[in-house]
């Protein structure tokens, strides 16, 4: 029991948040309370979830691209057109305060995500260009297209209906967290209850195998871009609603290096092939609580990054097969009973095989 | 690094005692023995699963050992590594070419160990120094040319050259022949040979009989990770051996025979029909007809089209010319998919490029094919994959009979095994196997040599492409012979393999 939950990727990053989380309780002793106030749940933990909400949204489509062997640098530029078309739409509007403008600037700005979702599968899946080349493009003309968009201004909007989606409550719970977790949850049902979950990941590993097994590969490489322009989208609107204004310059900036490192923290290989989504929303988390650790610990803003890159380089190693290998095969080595002419019974102690896997691992 | 000159020839340079290692779950490695002389080929035999490649990943600091002793030249060693095996004067040539295709050959024979000039690589001095390992080997290849523009069997001798370049004195080669035609064989065994009468300690795995029986000086016999036995070869004949690596499994062989005679049913109706069919320029356009219980056989060189003829058909190339009926309906077959939809299943020559998810688990790996033509959204119900599992792993008897293990633990027969099942789920009306015995053991090989012949009993029509002409002759029914793209002949099952031979070689013929 216990060697399996020691054995589960998942055990680092839930014990580095774990971590992180007791830091920030040293550091302020209130910072696990929660208190309500006119019926909505406010406290540190609240708000990082609530911030952290667009990072893990963006993560969740990143680790679907990441599993078929891709990856998506465009999903901070399409943070920003989102966000900016909503806004551009709002303002523009005769009645900025109606629902019905709302939900029409939302829908315009994620089918434009939509399309550069398309943009991004078609250059990837039809003609077969890199992946990191192909989101490249949308990388630098996305947030350019976001610039004119806005003319490079800050547009800011005055819309109560809006601001729901970003700073809003429901049920006591900012709406933010809400989306995002019921997106997690759809996600999971539909690639873990269905076949969808084991063909992306086969496609991940073998893509020219899955071919000649009839696995659809161009379809399902299409269709993770086109989810992960989705979910930058739905990112994007609640990044602009939250300040009630699009930043075309700002809004999304460097988001996709967070959302990869999410993934990474979670344990999901670049390489492509096995996913695990609890895993990116604990990538996600650790993220978030090291930018709130950072404000509440009082480090200077010169050292912010450096301590933020010293935390994921812990967490990183500590996943590493080939790491991990070093620990235990130290252990190993100093473990009794490496006598002479090693009998059958010395070479199966009480931990067997842990040595000889984690040596396999680190070599493969 | 040269050899001590010595009269201590039975000395031996590498000896392992008492080795054991040990898997998740299984002994892949129990006290075993191993003693390399120099001067000698030495042959390693035994059954897919056998620990062959186990004790030979010890031998190359790949797997660190759970007990026993490595000593090299006396001195006891402990591989953290293959590099410092490499040290210890041993190197490798793996079955699969492990080599970078998109580096120039004398890149990759000098990978690790470049000229360098001033701390940067000196480049001609690399394709100078390549140039002449290579001329040590008779190759005439320019080293300046990427690896990847030369066909396999080329890449492998690269490959050799690459592991002489070190001057080692123990030589391991794994499977080193699976790809290679009658000519390089012959090229390799003078090489061999050179090396060895140049006191090198030679390592060589083979399930090729005859190579084995042709080079190697002395053998030594794993069956189920433990050694039966090492032997002189010239004291130990064919059925002996084959005894010793099968223990009781050996009258398998016997049996296909019987069964092949039973599956030669009269002219059935035509399961895939290819009228002109061809791709420029691999396959001049022939005709290729498969009926219903009907095994027909390729027979052909390495390069002569079998395997591009086997693509089309399956839909995995574009045809540029001719048309496909499948069961008398014209089909056009334009992906695998479209094959597939039509009954249609194809195995692979590279079982792990275009064959296993390696990360993927063996019940993933079984149902992959069912499932993709399903579609995502109709999952199999979980209780109908284990029954599918469960049969499929009882009837190809395939080991470790876990179905959670990712299917890149196995060994390379059980690994076809799995492929093999994968498309046997779909229950396909035609099964192109392409090299489905290639690189694994007799016993595996007799198991699915009996298993085609079985399905084609029960109604399949099979296309069966194998470069060793005994296994196409016994198991056809028909056999199509091709040569540079072309179909230069059919014949009967009655067709012997001295005959076959002289088809493909195209003597009297032309």
């Amino acid at each position: 029991m216990i060697k399996k939950l020691t054995a589960s990727p998942l055990l680092w990053p839930a014990l580095a948040l774990v971590a992180l989380l007791v830091v920030n309780v040293v550091l302020t002793p209130s910072f696990l309370s929660i208190r309500v106030q006119d019926g909505h749940l406010f406290g540190s933990l609240i708000d990082i979830l609530r911030n952290g909400a667009p990072t893990m949204l963006v993560a969740l489509g990143m680790t679907l691209v990441i599993a078929s062997r891709g990856i998506d640098l465009s999903v901070g530029a399409v943070v920003a057109v989102s966000g900016a078309l909503a806004c551009a739409h709002v303002a523009a509007a005769a009645d900025p305060a109606s629902v019905g403008t709302v939900l029409t600037a939302m829908a315009i700005a994620l089918g434009v995500a939509v399309a550069l979702g398309l943009w991004n599968g078609t250059l990837v899946s039809v003609f077969g260009v890199q992946p990191i080349i192909a989101t490249l493009v949308l990388m630098t003309a996305g947030r350019g297209i976001a610039l004119l968009i806005t003319d490079g201004q800050i547009v800011t909007t005055a819309s109560a209906p809006f601001k729901v989606l970003g700073a809003g409550y429901a049920a006591g719970l900012p709406v933010a967290i809400l989306v995002s977790l019921s997106v997690f949850a759809l996600v999971g049902l539909l690639v873990r209850r269905t076949a969808l979950g084991m063909l992306l990941e086969s496609v991940g590993i073998n893509p020219e195998a899955s071919r000649l097994a009839g696995v659809r590969h161009r379809s399902i490489v299409f269709a993770v871009y086109v989810f992960s322009a989705l979910c930058a989208g739905i990112a994007g609107l609640m990044i602009a609603s939250n300040i009630s204004a699009a930043d075309a310059n700002n809004a999304g900036l460097w988001i996709e290096m967070d959302a990869i490192l999410a993934v990474v923290i979670g344990g999901t290989s670049l390489l492509g092939g096995r996913f695990s989504l609890t895993g990116t929303i604990l990538g996600a988390l650790i993220i978030q609580t090291l930018t709130t650790t950072v404000y509440t610990a009082g480090i200077t803003p010169e050292t912010t990054l450096v301590f933020k890159a010293l935390v994921v380089i812990a967490v990183c190693l500590l996943q590493a097969p080939k790491f991990r290998a070093l620990l235990t095969r130290r252990r190993s080595r100093t473990r009794p009973g490496s006598g002479p002419s090693g009998s059958e019974k010395a070479a199966q102690p009480s931990e067997p095989s842990g040595g000889v896997s984690a040596t396999a691992m680190a070599t493969k | 690094m040269t050899a001590p000159p010595s009269g201590q020839t039975t000395a031996p340079v590498v000896h392992l005692r008492d080795v054991t290692i040990d898997f998740p779950g299984v002994k892949a490695l129990d006290n075993v023995e191993l003693r390399l002389v120099p001067g000698e080929i030495h042959a390693l035999m035994g059954e897919n699963g056998a620990g062959k490649s186990t004790l030979i990943k010890a031998l190359t600091g790949v797997y660190d050992i759970d007990a026993g002793s490595i000593t090299v030249d006396g001195v006891e060693q402990r591989f953290t590594g293959p590099r410092q095996a490499q040290e210890a004067g041993i190197s490798t040539v793996y079955q699969e070419v492990n080599l970078c295709p998109n580096l120039t050959v004398a890149e990759n024979i000098l990978l690790g160990r470049e000229p360098r000039r001033f701390g940067r690589i000196d480049f001609r001095a690399m394709n100078r120094r390549a140039a002449e390992l290579l001329g040590e080997l008779d190759l005439t290849i320019d080293p300046a040319s990427t690896l990847g523009s030369h066909p396999i069997a080329l890449q492998q001798l690269v490959a050799i050259a690459r592991a002489t370049a070190v001057s080692a004195r123990v030589l391991i080669l794994d499977e080193p022949t699976s790809s290679l035609d009658a000519d390089e064989v012959a090229e390799l065994f003078r090489v061999m040979r050179r090396l060895r009468d140049a006191g090198t300690a030679i390592l060589f795995v083979s399930h090729f009989l005859d190579q084995v029986y042709a080079i190697s000086d002395r053998m030594t016999v794993l069956r189920n990770g433990r050694r039966v036995g090492e032997y002189p070869t010239a004291e130990l004949d064919r059925v002996a051996l084959i005894a010793a690596m099968l223990g009781h499994e050996v009258e398998v062989l016997d049996e296909i025979a019987d069964t092949v005679a039973a599956s030669s049913t009269a002219q059935a109706q035509i399961v895939l029909g290819a009228h002109d069919i061809g791709r420029a320029p691999a396959v001049t356009p022939m005709d290729v007809d498969i009926h219903r219980g009907e095994v027909v056989g390729l027979a052909g060189l390495l390069g002569s089209g079998r395997t591009e003829l086997a693509r089309l058909l399956f839909g995995a190339d574009r045809p540029t010319s001719g048309q496909l009926t499948v069961d008398g309906e014209p089909a056009a077959l334009r992906s695998p998919r479209a094959a597939i939809a039509h009954g249609i299943a194809f195995s692979s020559e590279d079982r792990k490029g275009e064959g296993i998810i390696g990360d993927l688990t063996i019940r993933d790996n079984l149902v992959l094919a069912l499932q993709a033509r399903r579609g995502f959204a109709r999952p199999l119900a979980r209780r109908v994959t284990d029954e599918l599992v469960d049969r499929y792993m009882e009837a190809l008897d395939i080991r470790p009979r876990d179905p959670w293990l990712p299917v890149k633990n196995l060994s390379g027969g059980n690994q076809q095994k799995v492929l093999l099942a994968r498309w046997l789920i779909t229950e396909p009306r035609l099964f192109i196997l392409d090299e489905p015995t290639r690189g694994i053991d007799v016993g595996a090989k007799a198991q699915i040599q009996k298993l085609v012949a079985g399905l084609a009993a029960d109604g399949m029509g099979v296309l069966f492409i194998s470069a060793e002409l005994d296994e196409v002759a016994r198991i056809s029914d028909r056999i199509l012979v091709l040569r540079d793209g072309r179909q230069v002949a059919e014949v009967g099952s009655d067709c012997s393999v001295a005959d076959l031979t002289t088809l493909i070689a195209g003597e009297g013929a032309a």
